[in-house]
């Protein structure tokens, strides 16, 4: 049996739209509303697109509608849906209208630009050329840059552990008080799209220490530059990328 | 002559406006202010190099209770350079297609060339128009900073007239001389004044280029500002090179996407069947032109973006990182929905002949594979997300989508996006013929392994650099990817060139035989073009922040603060509109003259 164009055109919007909330329903993991409008937007343009990409396709698809608005013999089916469309629109708007208790949608910016200069622990760093000092030991002395690490997972566990968690996946007990959250760090998206320098300037600085420009940028992350060492930070930075396996983000040079 | 006295007096009044400014502000009006004025020091040492950059205040910007400053110079920039693309664009445009006349010996593409240059004689008075009041608003608001920027760039100034008198003269005799020299060397000349009249508004364009880019990456000043003498050195800073290809391969495709909306509008207000023929065949060849100047631009586009990290990480960060990447995922979604207007301009164009009709069953494959890639190409790393969301989510991120919203995941969409278009594009070609050529299955097979390798390359490539290395072969990969796409692109086309050589025609192409609504598609991919040009020239002004001039020229007028994305998408959007109107009135004028080549 060959399904008419209109009830493909419905079915394939259905079928798409409920495989873009299965996330949410089944993993718990919802793909935003704002996102699942695009791709919806998205879908529906491309599906009418390849259906009206010729005439007869085109006639096919619309003129289901136009019979029912035209044709006598249908003046039953024109008035139910006559009156089904209006309740559902009004619906829709009820719904949409009706959250009025409900925060709206965050607009952050994650990774806001560092400042050029960056002062701390009595000293200015050159954020464009600031590197790791201890990261050279990793292939100087396999030694040592594992006592740093284990060193840095002291370090992390005693103090960074309590939001960002022991698996590094942003987690931890007081993470659900925190707006925002903390970052992960396990994944290839967040600290391996970074270099060192940068982590070293958000753990530094935190919160407090977002430049006032490039925003809206927010964090619950605290200052640790009065309770860390700058080594102690250096430390935990090797800890990180070594524990979840990621590489600090490395600049291009010349040749490379 | 009479008709011509609205642009001679715009033209005129431009020249006079500048000239008089760059008279008013040259560099000893400047120094003589004094530290009261500008808060400018003119200590003796930096007077020998020039002077240095004024740190102003609030008091140093005339106020107004009527307008907002900032909108205004801002909408009138961007007006200027929409219709300066216009001018500079559409004669690209017409050599290009009286050189292919000349060529091919077809006096349809002379005639096609010809309407355009006479469609843009009115553009060039809008240019000049709203170049005299962006002049006159630049410089009565923001008097100092382009004080500061005339006592560096004053001896490109009289370059710029130079280039535009040599531009005006040249496109006066290019359309006057066109019915006059229409053969033999005659037609040469005139297809050499063509290229002169290109040539001038390029260089233009490069010269308005310096400026701009010198406010991005300052070059040859002191840490001051103070000018070191050598304007060489302040033309040809980092941005200079990298914004000077994006912009010229941008107008060549802006140039084509307004000639295909001017045949759009004469196709759907054509009264008999040639006319439709004639139009409908205009915008197929501007299109084709359009699309084909589109394909490299998303690579210039990467240079200059390249460089813009380069020079400053602090810009580079604003710009794709922070706040400003809101504007790259609007530009995602016009760029792909540009994509899939070409795409759909193509499949309607099977209905011109008979033989299209074996292609038609393809399209759904493609527009399926064009659309995966457009979901991967607008979504976005860092979510917009209600509470309840991010608090499932546990963040900004989302588990599955996040690395789709990586630069990888980006570069690996774009270029398959491409690749699907350029399929759409070789069955439209193949659909008026059938190779007879012996060895035609095989050749077949061999460009689907071409293609198939492609794809599998370019996917491998984004996923192993782009996730599973250091990030520096990351950025890095997307060089082979586009080696891969351009590759893959060249090797089909020789194969088909090959396939196709003394084809049996299936059904010629009926010219004209487009459904209606083909043409929308082609508006689509003008206003698309038009809006991202305004949306993504906005961004690359704005990455400056507080900065007139980065670094060197502090913003402190009352607006020195960033708008809202939505506020800024506003400004843009009221001004695209504001053009595409005064554009369909162009046409509409045009279209009352009526056509009078060869008449």
């Amino acid at each position: 049996m060959r399904i008419p164009k209109l009830a493909q055109f419905i079915i394939i919007v259905a079928v798409l739209y409920a495989l873009l909330k299965a996330p949410g329903v089944f993993l718990g993991k919802p793909i935003p509303e704002s996102l699942i409008f695009m791709y919806m937007v998205l879908v529906v343009a491309t599906v009418l697109l390849v259906m009206t990409s010729t005439d007869e396709s085109a006639e096919e698809l619309f003129s289901p509608i136009r019979a029912l608005v035209q044709d006598p013999k249908k003046a039953f089916a024109r008035n139910i849906v006559f009156v089904i469309a209006p309740l559902v629109a009004g619906y829709i708007a009820y719904g949409l209208s009706s959250k009025g208790m409900e925060p709206p949608a965050e607009l952050r910016s994650i990774h806001p630009a560092p400042l050029s200069k960056m002062a701390a622990y009595g000293k200015r760093f050159d954020m464009a050329t600031l590197e790791n000092p201890l990261r050279a030991t990793e292939t100087e002395d396999k030694e040592i840059f594992n006592a740093y690490v284990a060193e840095g997972a002291g370090i992390y566990f005693k103090n960074c552990f309590f939001c960002h968690g022991g698996k590094l996946d942003g987690r931890g007990h007081y993470a659900h008080a925190l707006t925002p959250r903390p970052l992960p760090f396990k994944g290839r998206d967040t600290i391996a799209q970074l270099s060192e320098s940068y982590v070293f300037w958000r753990v530094v600085k935190g919160g407090p220490g977002l430049p006032s420009e490039g925003g809206p940028a927010d964090s619950s992350m605290p200052a640790w530059e009065d309770k860390l060492t700058e080594e102690e930070v250096w430390k935990v930075v090797l800890f990180l990328y070594d524990f979840t396996g990621n590489r600090p983000r490395e600049r291009a040079r010349e040749g490379k | 002559m009479r008709k011509h006295l609205p642009g001679l007096f715009g033209v005129v009044s431009f020249i006079l406006v500048v000239l008089v400014f760059s008279q008013t502000y040259a560099p000893s009006a400047f120094a003589d202010d004094g530290p009261d004025a500008a808060g400018v020091s003119t200590q003796a040492s930096a007077v020998e190099a020039g002077p240095i950059a004024p740190r102003l205040t609030k008091d140093d910007y005339p106020s107004s209770t009527i307008v907002r400053p900032r909108v205004v110079v801002w909408l009138a920039a961007q007006m200027h350079l929409w219709f300066a693309a216009f001018v500079l664009a559409v004669p690209i445009f017409v050599v290009v297609i009286e050189a292919i006349g000349i060529c091919r010996k077809d006096e349809r593409y002379d005639r096609m060339a010809y309407e355009f240059i006479r469609v843009s004689m009115t553009a060039y008075t809008l240019t000049a128009g709203t170049g005299v009041v962006f002049a006159v608003v630049l410089f009565f608001f923001y008097p100092h900073l382009m004080r500061y920027l005339l006592s560096i760039f004053r001896p490109t100034v009289f370059l710029y007239f130079i280039f535009f008198v040599l531009e005006n003269a040249a496109l006066i005799m290019y359309f006057r001389l066109w019915k006059r020299l229409k053969t033999g060397a005659g037609k040469i000349a005139h297809l050499c004044i063509g290229i002169a009249l290109n040539l001038a508004g390029t260089a233009i364009m490069f010269v308005a280029n310096a400026w701009v880019t010198f406010m991005m990456s300052p070059a040859g000043v002191d840490l001051k500002g103070a000018f070191q003498g050598d304007v060489w050195a302040a033309v040809h800073n980092n941005l200079w090179n990298p914004m000077n290809l994006h912009r010229f391969i941008a107008n060549i495709a802006y140039g084509g996407s307004i000639v295909g909306a001017y045949a759009a509008y004469r196709f759907l207000s054509s009264a008999t069947e040639e006319e439709k023929a004639h139009y409908d065949w205009m915008g197929y060849t501007a299109n084709l032109i359009a699309i084909g100047a589109l394909l490299p631009l998303p690579f210039a586009g990467y240079w200059l973006t390249a460089e813009i990290y380069a020079y400053s990480q602090q810009m580079g960060i604003t710009l794709m990182g922070g706040v400003f990447a809101w504007l790259f995922i609007i530009q995602a979604v016009i760029i792909g929905a540009l994509f899939l207007a070409a795409n759909y301009y193509l499949w309607c164009g099977l209905s011109r002949s008979e033989g299209g009709k074996r292609y038609t069953p393809y399209i759904k494959y493609i527009a399926f594979m064009v659309a995966v890639s457009f979901i991967v190409w607008f979504t976005p790393h860092t979510l917009i997300l209600k509470p309840w969301e991010a608090s499932a989510l546990g963040g900004q991120y989302h588990p599955y989508l996040g690395p789709l919203g990586l630069m990888p995941a980006k570069n690996t969409a774009v270029n398959i996006m491409l690749l699907f278009t350029f399929l759409s594009f070789l069955f439209y070609r193949r659909a008026n013929r059938v190779a007879v050529v012996s060895w035609a299955p095989y050749g077949k097979a061999a460009q689907t392994a071409i293609f198939s390798s492609a794809i599998l390359n370019i996917v491998f490539l984004g996923v192993y650099y782009g996730y599973f290395t250091n990030t520096v072969y990351k950025v890095a990969s997307s060089v082979p990817q586009v080696a891969t796409t351009l590759f893959a692109i060249i090797a089909c086309l020789t194969v088909e060139f090959f396939i196709y050589r003394g084809a049996k025609e299936a059904g010629p192409y009926k010219w004209g035989r487009m459904p209606e609504r083909s043409q929308y598609a082609i508006f689509l991919i003008t206003v698309s073009f038009t809006w991202l040009m305004g949306l993504m020239g906005y961004v690359r002004a704005a990455i400056r922040q507080h900065w007139h001039v980065f670094s060197v020229v502090r913003d402190a007028s009352p607006d020195a603060f960033t708008p809202t994305i939505g506020y800024a998408a506003n400004v843009v959007s009221i001004g695209t509109i504001i053009f595409m109107a005064l554009v369909v009135f162009i046409f509409w004028l045009s279209g009352r003259k009526g056509a009078d080549y060869g008449e």
